[in-house]
């Protein structure tokens, strides 16, 4: 089964370093720009998880994944893969 | 005699938004489950009787759906939903959706109920947990909202029961379809999911502003962060959860017992009763030694699964449950299952059947498939009974360092194996199903909330009927055929024996006879199969019978011992105890039998209800076929080793 695994993606846009969801630590917020995947992208859209929302990554689960962030006044858990998707610009 | 008008109300909303709550305080006890038609998916239907403004009374049926985040139906769940909303000839067809907001979430609430207002059904929003706004220093201008929305908006508090009353003259007097179209009209159709979706959005949050206003900000979430920093961590976050199970299986073997002693001190007492009163006669002795006997079997355990219910409904209820997913996903991943599938499981340990239907929210179909596989390995609680009974039995119940009740312990490490040989499987089918589709992991994480005790006890006593009723069914009707089995024989073979020690003997000439009636007979033709594990004939009988239900074993076993029984006197337990092994001349049941008796019944498919089950989910013959044949062979073998292991 393939499946996009953790890939370190690091984009450049307007001359702006960018990183994606996954690589962010504890605590560190971020601001959703784009996403790399149409799949992972449409659940994350209907839950509320739009471009230019404040995202903050609250808990990281004991064994490194899934990722627990805090958007839109709730709290989601996703894994680090469908997190590598999420495109994120500085706060 | 006023008329009574019929009303069918759709209850709709986000997962955790607080529907069930609001549809339990709505409805109360009147409250039935069903199936939808032609899916598998639970359909509960609760009624209520509303008197609305000018003093009629309307009656209302409540049709709870399941959770969703939108109608772009992708999850099994989802598609339900719309399926409903969308087809005006479904008998289920609402003639009014009350939407279940949860206002700390607005936006994300207005998306679903906005999708909604599309498909042109009339509808009132009920906009829930008004209370937990008011605690986060937020105003929510519902009049504003309302008229923006062109429909009625009700705050509530499902928890607190605020704005019920409202609401639900609301209901009763609101029948008109949204006159705004905004949503359909300003997104254009040709735009692609995503951004439809963002269009969507943005003109939601485009009518929220300005109503919705920030008093003072408060950080509520505190308690949420702090508990999770515990729940979650490292080493305590499993240390926690691992001593969570614990604390509830003590809990179901030492509690229960208390109440489990009554019931069987109770019924002890109507058959002896009934043995010395009632007329002497074959009707008598169906009574007594067939319904009765079966019934007991049943009634005995209703403590037991009560207690069970009420820790999985606190569980859930608290928000804990999401937290054990999270923790557990990448385990979890690693044996071909998923996060989400950990409540399956831990649900599999109630019962199979729910804990199945609910990996629907599972969304890919070969980790779906695997969590349905390994679920009836879980030790349900139909195992219950069948464990207490052979751990009373053959398990001492000593003290273990000074604290732990033995036979707590052995009851620990069944569901233990249990859950090891799920997982162990589900790593073995890893490798065997094939599929290309992808994995995901999105879950919300909800606030750590008290507990609803109104919820927990309506689960408690919705789960006891459905075993008392659907289960108890079975068992009377298995108990009576095997008393007509096991009271009598082809020919004359009774009299002969009655002839042969001419009454001088009572308890000889009564295992004799079951020995040579056609339930003996029965267990003798399989005893050969069964005497590598460890099982006599009569076992064997109720083995036979378990294949429809397992908690049929006990039912089983103390109408076998109770024919030819004229008084009554003990309890099953004690009359197992007292069974002789003619051939050592030593209790009948060793710890070796007892614990390969278990084994047999914690691996061993015997439901037939999780199998037509599995096949409603798989919609395959396949499946459910595969599953009875490597769960026997896993049961065969384990007892198999275990018997010789410890003979």
């Amino acid at each position: 089964m393939k499946q996009i695994q953790l890939v370190i993606f690091v984009c450049m846009k307007n001359g702006k370093h960018l990183n994606t969801l996954a690589q962010l630590r504890k605590g560190e917020k971020g601001i959703i720009d784009s996403f790399t995947d149409v799949e992972v992208s449409l659940k994350l859209l209907e839950m509320g998880c739009l471009p230019g929302e404040m995202i903050q990554v609250k808990n990281i689960a004991p064994l490194g994944d899934p990722i627990a962030i805090a958007v839109g006044g709730y709290t989601l858990g996703l894994r680090k893969a469908e997190a590598s998707a999420v495109v994120i610009r500085p706060a | 005699m006023e008329k009574e008008t019929k009303l069918k109300v759709a209850l709709i909303g986000n997962p955790n938004c607080g529907k069930s709550t609001l549809f339990n305080v709505l409805t109360g006890l009147n409250q039935s489950t069903a199936n939808f038609p032609g899916a598998t998916v639970d359909k509960k239907i609760g009624s209520a009787k509303i008197r609305n403004s000018s003093g009629k009374n309307i009656s209302v049926d409540f049709i709870d759906l399941p959770g969703a985040y939108s109608l772009n139906a992708k999850s099994l769940d989802e598609k339900i939903a719309v399926e409903l909303l969308t087809d005006k000839n479904n008998p289920d067809y609402p003639d009014l959706t009350l939407f279940v907001a949860d206002a700390s979430n607005l936006k994300r609430s207005l998306f679903l109920a906005t999708q909604i207002i599309d498909f042109k059904i009339p509808l009132v929003i009920g906009l829930n947990m008004m209370d937990v706004v008011e605690k986060r220093g937020m105003e929510i201008d519902t009049e504003l909202l309302s008229k923006k929305l062109g429909l009625k908006i009700i705050p509530i508090s499902a928890r607190a029961e605020t704005g019920i009353e409202e609401l639900k003259m609301a209901i009763v007097s609101a029948n008109e379809v949204s006159s705004k179209e905004i949503f359909y009209n300003e997104i254009p159709s040709e735009k692609d999911d995503a951004q439809q979706t963002i269009e969507r959005y943005r003109i939601i949050t485009e009518i929220i502003s300005g109503c919705q206003k920030i008093k003072s900000k408060k950080d509520e979430e505190v308690f949420s962060s702090r508990t999770d920093k515990i729940l979650t961590h490292r080493v305590w976050g499993y240390v926690i959860f691992l001593f969570v199970l614990f604390l509830i299986f003590e809990s179901v073997f030492v509690i229960a017992s208390y109440p489990m002693q009554w019931i069987e001190t109770l019924f002890i007492f109507f058959s002896q009763w009934g043995a010395e009163h009632l007329p002497k006669g074959e009707f008598s002795d169906l009574l007594v030694n067939g319904v009765f006997a079966g019934l007991s079997g049943i009634v005995v355990f209703i403590p037991q699964i009560a207690l069970l219910f009420f820790f999985i409904a606190i569980l859930e209820d608290t928000g804990y449950m999401a937290r054990v997913s999270f923790i557990m996903d990448k385990v979890m991943r690693k044996f071909g299952l998923n996060g989400r599938s950990v409540i399956p499981l831990l649900s599999g340990v109630a019962c199979a059947v729910p804990a199945i239907m609910s990996t629907r929210t599972i969304s890919n179909w070969k980790e779906r498939l695997i969590t349905i596989m390994v679920t009836p390995l879980m030790s349900c609680s139909a195992r219950l009974p069948v464990y207490t009974l052979l751990i009373a039995l053959v398990v001492p119940a000593k003290k273990v360092f000074g604290f732990f009740n033995m036979q707590g312990v052995v009851l620990m490490f069944m569901y233990l194996i249990g859950f090891l040989a799920a997982i162990g499987s589900a790593y073995a089918m890893k490798y065997l199903i094939k599929s290309k589709e992808r994995s995901f992991f999105i879950m919300e994480l909800p606030p750590y909330r008290s507990p609803r005790w109104k919820s927990v006890g309506l689960m408690i006593i919705d789960r006891v009927k459905v075993f008392l009723f659907d289960a108890g069914k079975v068992i009377i009707a298995i108990s009576i055929v095997l008393w007509f089995l096991a009271s009598h024989a082809p020919g004359n073979r009774f009299e002969e024996i009655e002839k042969k020690y001419e009454s001088q003997d009572i308890s000889r000439i009564a295992s004799e006879k079951l020995e040579a009636s056609y339930a003996g007979i029965l267990g003798k033709f399989i005893e050969p199969a069964i005497k590598p594990l460890g099982f006599d004939w009569k076992a064997g009988i109720a083995l036979v019978a378990s294949f429809a239900a397992r908690e049929v074993f006990v039912g089983t076993m103390a109408t076998i011992y109770s024919v030819g029984d004229e008084t009554n006197s003990k309890s099953i337990r004690e009359k197992m105890h007292a069974e002789i092994n003619p051939k050592t001349e030593k209790p009948r049941y060793t710890f070796a039998v007892g614990f390969s008796l278990m084994l047999f019944y914690a691996f061993a498919m015997q439901c037939m209800s999780t199998l037509a089950v599995v096949y409603r989910e798989t919609k395959k013959m396949k499946w459910p076929v595969i599953q009875f044949i490597y769960m026997g062979v896993l049961a065969y073998v384990a007892s198999f080793v275990a018997y010789n292991l410890f003979k």
